[in-house]
């Protein structure tokens, strides 16, 4: 109930209080980006595109409640990790490439770092995580480095 | 009908219609008793698939918004019922359905509610995940019913549907429960703006105000209550009134506030209790209560405790220290999703930056060169300054506490004798933790292990600080004790001289009894303790509150407001904002409950004033975080540590019950109060009970079991057993490493074995053709020798060049006989030389006598 009145508060006149006919409402990104909980956060846009329908950024009431659903604290690990791979995946190719990871480094850090540091760090986390050894993270890799983090569950996780 | 609203409400934004039209064609096809077990199957499934808050909330959302639902779903029900009327003529056809369709269904239906429990799991998008679930809920639906035959199958629908609206109960319990939680918005506030790590600090105490909450109910509902309502009442007995000459000063607020006066003579303190067997008409047994309730406290508060640390336990299994992956966590999971709030958006951003930037100078250096020995020697100085400073503070408090008793035996004591001890104690509190942490910048550890040792040492400072304040005590309580046996003579004659005196006038009437207030009164050493308990935790709370609103809120206006006409910039440099100290209060927090669990079996209030101050601690410490504190520059995570407050939590439970099982077990209660006054030791009320109310039996049982015979074998068996436990898991841990670095060498081998690959593969390559040919029959030699002889024209004309000066011209150096043979060998000998692109051109076979040799390996000179 409170998520629906999220909802329905980033855009009053577009989305009805009657969901009965099922509407096909969807709220663009921009209105989403600016919630409260997903302002500062330098994924929102990724976010939001993993989660949208398609893959554009605005969301039904169902991919609202998706990516909520998925966020909370009750979400099962694998669910999350998988979630997690795809936002870190920027071009959507089902591997983390260097190119993602710079990517990541550079929202993390606001472009403080110089490239170097960047690659450097780029290049650790591949001969860290990398099983399979083909220079880009898999889902597996991902989920096998991800799992035994300690803090993966508390920090990837919105409250609402 | 409400579950079937419910499902369409949840599921299906709007396809209640079709939906209710699709049941109505399942009607149709009815048999007998599918209405209840789809009923049923409908609850069963959503209780599985919607656990989830959101989801509930959804469910919610949409019980909400959609009336008109409603309405269709009545009309369903009627035609539903119209229905099984005559599905029930249709209960014949059930026969039809052999058994092997049967038992095919019935794993069919198994199936699909597997798929219907475990769907949450799945990452799939809403859409399908509502779609397949609906269909997966349809089928169960249909043939769910059918499942039960015969006459059991009335029952079996019974019994789904007695399940299913057992799961939906469940189910709106939960709901109902997790939107009980009080101070969830303020605790998400406090965690936007400043990380997870401050915000564990509230839902610790929020855990801890539950546990009270439980502790107070339990004392005063069983033990405060009755004897109010039930008890005598203030002023029947000598315990219960106000002596005489006190009552002067009895409502003074000075003396209130020393808990003297009328508050010491009310149910807040062990002395007020009677020591009647049984109150009121309902027989309550007090002191048995009492005496109950004492112990249960603490047990209860042992099983909290130790589930709690057994689930965090089970949360955090990897290991810690796998530091395989630290670049790869640094990026994935150093961003807090939980933060809502620029300012501290900018301080994580500037933190992770920072974190890169360390992690990759070290990752850069060398092995830090740093002198062990002096590092040693600064450790140790700094170790030798604080356990000076915690004697000093022992001995401070000792001497205190000692100079407390002769003032209060002085009369005319300033307000600020009274009070010393407490003072004392808070300043100590106050001042040293800070000291601490200047000593340990000598140290020079990493911020984690420092913080570790920094709590560790505090921890120490108070508990030295509470053990001498209870020695003092227990002089005190001794002094008490001797004072007794003075004072029971006293009170026997003053009574018989009152009775004598009384009497003396007419010896037939009986004496008008003694007004409570005159009866000389015996010393009461629990009360005092208590009192002084109960004193303690009140400054203690004094402080805090002080010390919170004078160290961060004073300090923000006055940096806020000064800084305009300030030399310096107030808000970057000294004063600047305070930042939370999570450590600090969470410490303040257990050591409070060390007191209040000492306390609590001599002063039954404790705990309601401890309720009270959690209650106003949380919005206080709420207000106060968010105006006047500022996120902190270094944010870490509040992963670990949780489980390492529990652990300091037992320690100090541990720690205040052994004082409270002393005494009740070795020391004698007063003559002349409290629950327990004339029996020689305080759990001499259990053998009462169990003699004079239980039946026979019960006593004979009892005393077997209390037999020492029968305690030690059980004690020496539960080491035992405790011994063999930890034996298996350590057992288990090794295994796990075992497996761990296994697990490792594998994945290194593999990446090894990639890396040789990737970097050997044309060799490889060049290997495995040379070695198919030679496997099959040699082909012709001929054509490769025209082949080899051509590749060798292609090539290179300096080999057939140097080839030729070899044949021409006399052996140069050693490369005599050797080298006649090797150009013979190469003519005659087979090869598909076209893979040797590798190697033309280079005269090695001439140059370089090793040249046949690695090919020899494999009877082939390659070149």
């Amino acid at each position: 109930l409170r998520l629906f009145d999220r909802y329905r508060d980033l855009a009053p006149q577009l989305v009805p209080l009657d969901y009965t006919d099922k509407p096909a409402v969807t709220l663009p990104y921009e209105l989403i980006g600016s919630m409260p909980e997903l302002k500062d956060n330098p994924f929102r846009q990724r976010i939001a595109e993993v989660f949208s329908e398609h893959g554009d950024g605005n969301m039904t009431l169902d991919d609202f409640l998706d990516m909520f659903s998925v966020l909370s604290e009750m979400a099962p690990r694998d669910l999350k990790a998988y979630y997690a791979f795809k936002i870190y995946d920027f071009n959507n190719d089902d591997y983390i490439c260097k190119s993602d990871l710079e990517k990541t480094v550079n929202k993390l850090t606001r472009n403080e770092l110089t490239p170097e540091e960047v690659s450097l760090v780029c290049e650790k986390v591949i001969y860290e995580a990398d099983v399979d050894n083909d220079g880009k993270l898999s889902l597996e890799d991902f989920q096998h480095m991800i799992v035994r983090a300690p803090d993966f569950l508390s920090t990837f996780h919105i409250r609402i | 009908k409400e579950d079937e609203e419910d499902e369409s409400k949840e599921e299906d934004n709007g396809s209640q219609q079709n939906r209710a039209s699709r049941r109505k064609n399942y009607q149709r096809k009815n048999r007998d008793g599918k209405k209840a077990g789809e009923e049923g199957s409908q609850k069963k499934d959503r209780g599985k698939t919607a656990p989830n808050k959101d989801q509930k909330e959804s469910e919610n959302k949409e019980k909400k918004t959609t009336k008109r639902g409603k309405e269709g779903e009545n009309k369903q029900k009627k035609d539903r019922k119209s229905s099984t009327s005559s599905a029930s003529s249709n209960s014949s056809d059930e026969e039809s359905l052999s058994e092997e369709e049967l038992a095919m269904l019935k794993e069919q239906v198994e199936q699909k509610k597997k798929l219907i429990s475990t769907m949450r799991n799945k990452p799939w998008r809403m859409v399908k995940k509502l779609s397949v679930l609906r269909e997966a809920q349809d089928f169960v639906e249909k043939f769910e019913g059918a499942l039960g035959k015969g006459k059991g199958k009335k029952l079996y629908a019974y019994k789904m549907m007695m399940a299913k609206k057992w799961v939906k109960f469940k189910r709106d319990f939960e709901n109902f429960k997790t939107q009980c939680i009080p101070w969830e918005m303020k605790i998400k506030e406090v965690e936007s703006h400043f990380g997870s790590s401050v915000a564990s600090y509230f839902i610790f105490l929020r855990w801890m105000y539950g546990v009270n909450l439980v502790l107070f109910g339990l004392i005063f509902g069983l033990v405060i209550i009755p004897e109010v309502l039930m008890g005598m009442p203030y002023g029947s007995m000598p315990r219960k009134t106000v002596p005489r000459d006190e009552q002067a000063t009895a409502m003074d607020f000075s003396v209130l506030w020393d808990f003297e006066g009328y508050i010491k003579y009310s149910a807040l303190f062990y002395g007020y209790y009677n020591n009647q067997r049984t109150i009121g008409w309902l027989k309550y047994r007090l002191p048995m209560a009492y005496f109950m309730v004492g112990i249960s406290v603490f047990g209860y508060s042992l099983m909290v405790v130790i589930r709690s640390m057994a689930r965090n336990a089970n949360e955090s299994t990897a290991d810690g220290d796998d530091d395989n992956f630290i670049f790869s966590w640094k990026m994935f999971t150093s961003w807090d999703y939980l933060i809502g709030n620029p300012e501290t958006a900018d301080n994580k951003f500037a933190s992770i930056t920072t974190s890169f930037k360390e992690s990759i100078v070290d990752e850069q250096e060398s092995n830090k060169d740093e002198n062990i020995h002096l590092r040693r020697f600064l450790r140790v100085l700094a170790n030798v300054l604080i356990i000076c400073c915690l004697c000093g503070s022992g001995y401070l408090i000792y001497f205190v506490v000692k100079r407390s008793q002769t003032f209060s035996k002085m009369q005319d004591v300033g307000w600020y004798e009274r009070n010393e001890v407490e003072i004392v104690m808070s300043l100590l509190g106050m001042f040293c933790p800070p000291l601490f942490e200047t000593i340990a910048a000598l140290e020079n550890y990493h911020p984690r292990i420092g913080l570790k040792w920094q709590l560790g040492r505090i921890f120490a400072l108070f508990l030295g600080n509470l053990y001498t304040f209870l020695l003092a005590l227990m002089d005190d309580v001794n002094e008490k004790l001797a004072e007794e046996d003075v004072v029971k003579n006293i009170t026997h004659w003053a009574l018989l001289g009152h009775h004598n005196s009384s009497a003396g006038n007419d010896s037939t009437v009986t004496p008008p009894p003694l007004d409570p207030a005159d009866v000389p009164r015996g010393p009461c050493w629990e009360t005092t303790v208590g009192i002084e308990i109960v004193r303690l935790t009140v400054s203690d709370i004094l402080v805090t509150y002080i010390t919170i609103l004078v160290g961060d809120f004073i300090r923000a206006c006055f940096v806020r407001f000064v800084n305009y006409c300030w030399c310096w910039d107030l808000e970057a440099g000294f004063p600047s904002y305070a930042e939370f100290d999570i450590s600090g209060n969470v410490l303040g927090l257990i050591f409070n409950q060390g007191m209040i669990w000492m306390g609590s079996f001599y002063a039954p209030g404790l705990v309601g004033i401890n309720v009270l101050r959690l209650l106003t601690s949380m919005y206080f410490q709420c207000w106060a975080v968010m105006s006047s504190n500022v996120p902190h520059e270094r944010v870490f995570k509040a992963s670990k540590s949780n489980n390492f407050y529990m652990g300091l939590l037992l320690l100090i439970l541990f720690l205040s019950l052994l004082p409270v099982a002393y005494t009740i077990m070795s020391l004698p209660p007063s003559f002349d109060c409290g629950p327990f006054s004339g029996k020689k030791r305080m759990y001499d009320v259990i053998q009462e009970t169990i003699e004079l109310d239980f039946p026979l039996f019960v006593a004979k049982i009892f005393s077997y079991v209390a037999n020492p015979g029968l305690i030690i074998p059980a004690i020496l068996l539960m080491v035992l057993a405790i011994y063999y436990l930890n034996a298996v898991s350590e057992a288990y841990q090794r295994a796990n490493a075992e497996l761990k670095k296994k697990m490792q060498m594998q994945r290194e081998e593999e990446k090894n074995k990639r890396n040789n690959k990737a970097t050997t593969n044309p060799m490889l390559q060049d290997l495995e053709d040379l070695l198919t040919p030679s496997t099959k029959t040699e082909s012709p030699p001929k054509q490769a020798e025209d082949k080899k002889i051509e590749s060798l024209n292609g090539t290179s004309p300096v080999r057939k060049a140097g080839r030729e000066a070899l044949d021409g011209s006399p052996m140069a150096g050693g490369r005599g006989a050797p080298f006649t043979l090797p150009p013979q060998v190469f003519v005659t000998q087979p090869r598909a030389l076209g893979a040797r692109a590798p190697y033309p051109g280079q005269p090695r076979p001439w140059g370089h006598p090793l040249g046949p040799v690695p090919g020899r390996g494999r009877g082939q000179p390659c070149y």
